[in-house]
């Protein structure tokens, strides 16, 4: 609850700094609104804290099910060829890793909710402005496959991006941060409930359309490295793009229209 | 300064205004709709409370998922856990007729019952599922007395907010709060897949409790205690589970 006030808190501190000591230059709106960057750094943070906590409780039964059961006596979809942090899994390995699934759960727990509220007050704003509507569907003019062709093609000969890109985002972008916000995060949210007894209980469709508790698991187990691949392909073309002027957009919504990074 | 950007500024400190004010009112209704988990304090506090708020919410009467008989697992996994006490042994070489449930605290009669008492109070069983918070589960048919019938039999002040369960092994330990308590499908356990409950799920008494995961069913249960706060209660943290790192409620 705190933190919701600190997300609002913060979006006033940058509305009145850039609004007063640090004019625009020609007056341009920032390239990233505030509620866009506060909702993005805080979404950064959840979403580490989320991976690296959810390794943890993956490392404590490295095994991997289709269907409503699975543990040691049912035979694995697949395993993580890791040592264990539970002696009770059999493992390749003559080794029992430190178990570190009470912090991480506590952790993995409060992080959802950190991203749900943040997600909840980022779609809020971005429906009320039109921030969907503007910047992330496919823009009029660009939905042909030869303009995702394009932007593919312009990617890999490592051309300059041309300075329309510092102000709008190309097609590939638009595609890929819409598939991440109304595909793999509700996704990833979905299955993480659908292992909720509780939550299960209420909503028993919730775990009944995916074909069971432990079909949910596996699918949260690849929906997480789904995320993990686009976070790593997102800032290996931000570095490409400029990674300062990217970072400066981002962290205090200055444009980067005709400078160089 | 732009007077869009004036507006901006005071648009967002009514909402901020609007944010604290409304985190008071919900803190306040929050306590007085027992929403706040008795392990609800320090950094993960308000993730706790959140997700035992949300979930007492919305789904305080709804019924775990029910498996056919066919679901039944073969094979079910054995948890190991400590080896039995000695107390725990001379009953298992007496067949456990000397087993006791004591249920003490706010109730109208205190006493303690035999498992012969439990069996002929009142029988319910269920095909569902134990998940264990390492990501395993099974599923297996469980019989028992529900823990209602037992609180009904010693009559339960209307004050009471925590039934507080402990094992023959003095370190685990935990409780329920009266809603999960009193709910149909919890059950003091003393009969599993039409036999009686193996010692190594938790026989010859385990606390059942499918709506939430597997380490709240403790095994080997002697006492129930009903009580008003947790905090009078060994750390005050409502279960062994706190002291070793996992939160209280656990239907997440």
């Amino acid at each position: 609850m705190s933190g919701c006030g600190m997300i609002i808190g913060a979006g006033v501190c940058y509305a009145a700094r850039v609004s007063t000591t640090v004019p625009l230059p020609n007056s341009a709106p920032p390239r990233h609104a505030a509620v866009v960057r506060v909702t993005h750094w805080i979404t950064v943070i959840a979403f580490f804290a989320l991976l690296i906590t959810g390794m943890e409780i993956v490392i404590s039964h490295p095994r991997f099910y289709w269907g409503e059961v699975g543990n040691v006596m049912v035979q694995p979809a697949f395993t993580i060829p890791i040592p264990s942090s539970r002696g009770s899994v059999p493992t390749a390995y003559n080794f029992v890793m430190p178990d570190q699934n009470g912090w991480s759960r506590y952790l993995h727990f409060e992080a959802a909710w950190l991203l749900i509220l943040t997600g909840l007050v980022y779609a809020v704003y971005s429906l009320g402005t039109g921030h969907f509507r503007r910047d992330l569907a496919p823009a009029r003019g660009e939905r042909s496959w030869r303009d995702y062709r394009e932007v593919f093609g312009k990617t890999l000969r490592r051309e300059k991006t041309d300075a329309a890109e510092a102000s709008s985002y190309n097609p590939v972008q638009r595609a890929a941060y819409l598939v991440v916000i109304f595909g793999l995060i509700p996704f990833v949210i979905w299955t993480g409930l659908a292992m909720s007894p509780a939550f299960t209980a209420a909503m028993p469709w919730t775990v009944e359309a995916l074909g069971g508790r432990q079909t949910a698991r596996t699918l949260h187990f690849f929906v997480s490295w789904a995320l993990v691949l686009f976070v790593v392909v997102h800032v290996a073309m931000i570095s490409m793009a400029g990674f300062r002027s990217r970072m400066r957009a981002m962290v205090t919504g200055r444009a980067a229209v005709g400078e160089e990074a | 300064m732009k007077p869009v950007t004036r507006r901006r500024f005071m648009t967002v400190g009514i909402a901020a205004t609007a944010g604290v004010a409304g985190v008071a009112v919900a803190d306040r209704l929050a306590r007085r709709y027992g929403l706040l988990p008795p392990d609800g304090g320090g950094v993960y506090g308000p993730g706790e409370t959140l997700t035992y708020a949300a979930q007492t919410v919305l789904g305080r009467h709804s019924l775990a998922r029910e498996f056919p008989r066919s679901m039944i697992s073969a094979a079910p996994f054995l948890n190991p856990v400590a080896p039995p006490t000695d107390a725990f042994k001379r009953s298992q070489a007496n067949g456990f007729a000397d087993w006791r449930l004591a249920v003490d605290g706010m109730v109208a009669h205190p006493g303690s019952f035999s498992l012969a008492d439990l069996k002929s109070m009142g029988t319910r069983s269920q095909i569902t599922e134990v998940a264990c918070e390492e990501g395993w589960s099974y599923i297996a048919e469980w019989i028992g007395t529900p823990l209602n019938d037992i609180l009904r039999e010693a009559g339960v002040h209307p004050q009471a907010r925590y039934v507080a369960y402990f094992s023959i092994d003095h370190d685990w330990w935990d409780s329920l709060d009266m809603g999960d308590a009193l709910h149909p499908q919890t059950l003091m356990t003393w009969g599993m897949n039409d036999g009686d409950l193996p010692v190594g799920f938790g026989g010859p008494l385990r606390m059942r409790v499918p709506r939430q995961l597997g380490y709240k069913n403790v095994k080997y249960i002697t006492r129930l205690t009903v009580t008003d706060s947790m905090k009078g209660i060994r750390d005050g943290l409502g279960s062994a589970a706190p002291a070793g790192g996992y939160s209280w409620y656990a239907g997440i």
